[in-house]
């Protein structure tokens, strides 16, 4: 059930003065139940490789493979493949547009042609799995808080039961709290039902504190691919990049330099505590 | 003795939600009772989750909305005296979230000088202006380029030239990095900081983003349209506890600090930057 990008390349507006290649040769591996986090600058092609991922753009070189199939053969059946990669855009609570929130939700699994019951079995389900108290489920959707709103938008592509889950910067615009409740839903979700889940952000921190593979996207090429532990180790090169490691292992590397003997590879504020209190202990 | 530029009395803000009819359906206190003092060369930051009113009263600062109750006096003029509007809004200027709703010009130089072209400025001394508010931003190369081809972050210092093209004395910032990724941040913090060093200007921040409000003079947290906690980024970091009740972080450094003290470190409350702690730790 994996999804196998084989040499993707991606031009957009192509044989036009404005060309230009948002992605260039890109091979991945993406396997059942992985927690993925996707990172890299403005503009590095992350957008452009989730929407090819789904079957929204069609790359301009190169094959994707879903489940061992071509996903742009002239017989695959796309509409079911948006059933199983699902993809939650940046503010997808701009999206919403039913009177109700289950209406909302039901959208999507109705679109694939499921019997009702099911539609709203799976809607239920969906509602409950981001935590949406029951009192709102008949309220419109445009009544609620921003948080609010975005897990329903969230919900609205669980209902279809994805078999990969694809989030665009989920937690952009939101206050610490609501990041954090989403970014705990996402990854117990993960855990329940082992769905893939790829995470595009831009925050380190979040990415080292909830993800178990890293993609580094630069300049349209996949820059690094390694566990948070691995990609981390190397802050000068995404430096370069424009991007950082978390302020943490900022912390340790510099302790480190300082002659304080703490494993400079650690990734998240608990990781951290613990290697400087062992370290000072041992002093 | 320094001026306060902005002094609010007890300000009070409802918004009066209506039904189809026009008949009123509730009303939501978004700033309620806030009585504070902004000091003329200060940065200050504002903080506080989302709903808490922040927005709400930032909008009082230039003239976007007038309190229900209380009164806010900038630059001593009263906001609620319609004479005061353009005087006020020439003091204060406000940069917004989305840099793409706020950029109108189709080339740079041009969209900067909207501003002061709408205060009847002589054309010589727009141009002046236009070019030396590029410059504080470090924009000044890209003067001659379309809005559209440059980076969130490159827009958002466009932004803030337009405004400061106005020549104000205070610029108040509403989640101006919400939407950019972190160069385009450091680039905007950057920018505002040097306004802020340089050039005297009060500067007021909305933001989540807790490793931004480190350099301010000041902080306020905003709950419940309320002010919550108020203090120096020392004093209102080293309540971590308390921050988190109000939905809110405290930077990463300052987090690591705390939970080192809780294990029995002898660190000092509010540590802000990695270098202070690595001081401490070495």
């Amino acid at each position: 059930m994996s999804l196998i990008l084989d040499h993707v390349n991606y031009t957009y507006d192509t044989s036009t003065s404005m060309s230009h290649d948002a992605l260039r040769d890109i091979n991945l591996n993406i396997k059942d139940g992985e927690f993925i986090g996707l990172i890299g600058h403005t503009g590095s092609g992350k957008s452009t490789l989730v929407q090819t991922m789904n079957g929204l753009l069609k790359p301009t070189g190169g094959n994707i493979y879903y489940d061992g199939a071509d996903i742009n053969d002239s017989d695959y059946d796309r509409r079911a493949l948006r059933g199983k990669v699902g993809l939650v855009f940046q503010y997808p609570e701009h999206q919403l547009f039913e009177e109700t929130v289950f209406k909302d939700v039901c959208f999507g699994p109705k679109n694939l042609g499921l019997t009702e019951k099911e539609i709203n079995l799976r809607s239920f389900d969906a509602l409950e799995k981001v935590h949406l108290e029951h009192e709102y489920f008949y309220q419109s959707p445009f009544d609620l808080s921003g948080g609010q709103k975005r897990r329903v938008a969230i919900a609205g592509v669980l209902a279809m039961k994805p078999k990969v889950l694809i989030l665009d910067e989920p937690t952009a615009g939101l206050d610490p709290k609501g990041r954090d409740e989403i970014l705990g839903l996402i990854s117990k979700i993960h855990e329940e039902t082992n769905m893939t889940v790829i995470l595009v952000s831009h925050s380190m921190e979040d990415v080292a504190n909830y993800v178990d593979r890293i993609i580094v996207m630069n300049k349209g090429e996949v820059f690094m691919d390694g566990t948070p532990k691995e990609v981390f180790t190397h802050p000068d090169e995404l430096e370069k990049i424009g991007l950082a490691v978390p302020e943490v292992t900022y912390i340790v590397r510099e302790l480190k330099e300082r002659g304080l003997n703490v494993d400079t590879t650690v990734t998240t504020l608990q990781e951290a505590k613990e290697t400087i209190l062992k370290a000072l202990e041992g002093r | 003795m320094t001026k306060d530029i902005i002094k609010t009395q007890k300000l009070t803000f409802d918004y009066i939600r209506r039904d189809e009819e026009g008949n009123v359906e509730g009303i939501t206190t978004a700033v309620n009772d806030v009585t504070l003092n902004i000091a003329e060369g200060d940065f200050i930051a504002i903080l506080g989750h989302n709903g808490s009113g922040k927005s709400t009263l930032a909008k009082h600062m230039n003239a976007i909305l007038y309190p229900t109750e209380g009164t806010i006096l900038v630059d001593g003029k009263d906001t609620s005296d319609e004479n005061n509007l353009w005087d006020i809004r020439q003091t204060a200027g406000m940069v917004f979230q989305n840099p793409d709703n706020q950029i109108i010009g189709t080339v740079v130089e041009e969209d900067v000088g909207f501003g002061p072209e709408n205060l009847g400025i002589p054309t010589n001394e727009i141009w002046e202006r236009v070019a030396e508010s590029l410059k504080a931003v470090n924009m000044y190369e890209f003067r001659t380029k379309s809005p559209n081809k440059l980076s969130g972050g490159q827009k958002q210092r466009v932004s803030i030239a337009g405004v400061l093209a106005m020549h104000p004395k205070c610029i108040i910032l509403d989640e101006p990095t919400a939407m950019l990724d972190p160069k385009g941040r450091s680039e905007v913090i950057r920018a505002i900081r040097a306004l802020n060093d340089v050039e005297k200007i009060t500067i007021i921040l909305i933001t989540h983003n807790m490793e931004e409000t480190i350099y301010a003079d000041n902080i306020f947290v905003m709950d419940q349209g309320k002010v919550a906690l108020s203090g120096t980024p020392r004093e209102v970091f080293s309540r971590v506890e308390e921050l988190k009740r109000l939905r809110l972080d405290v930077p990463q450094v300052t987090l690591l600090a705390h939970e080192l003290k809780k294990a029995g470190l002898p660190l000092p409350a509010g540590i802000l930057t990695k270098e202070e702690l690595i001081c401490h730790l070495s």
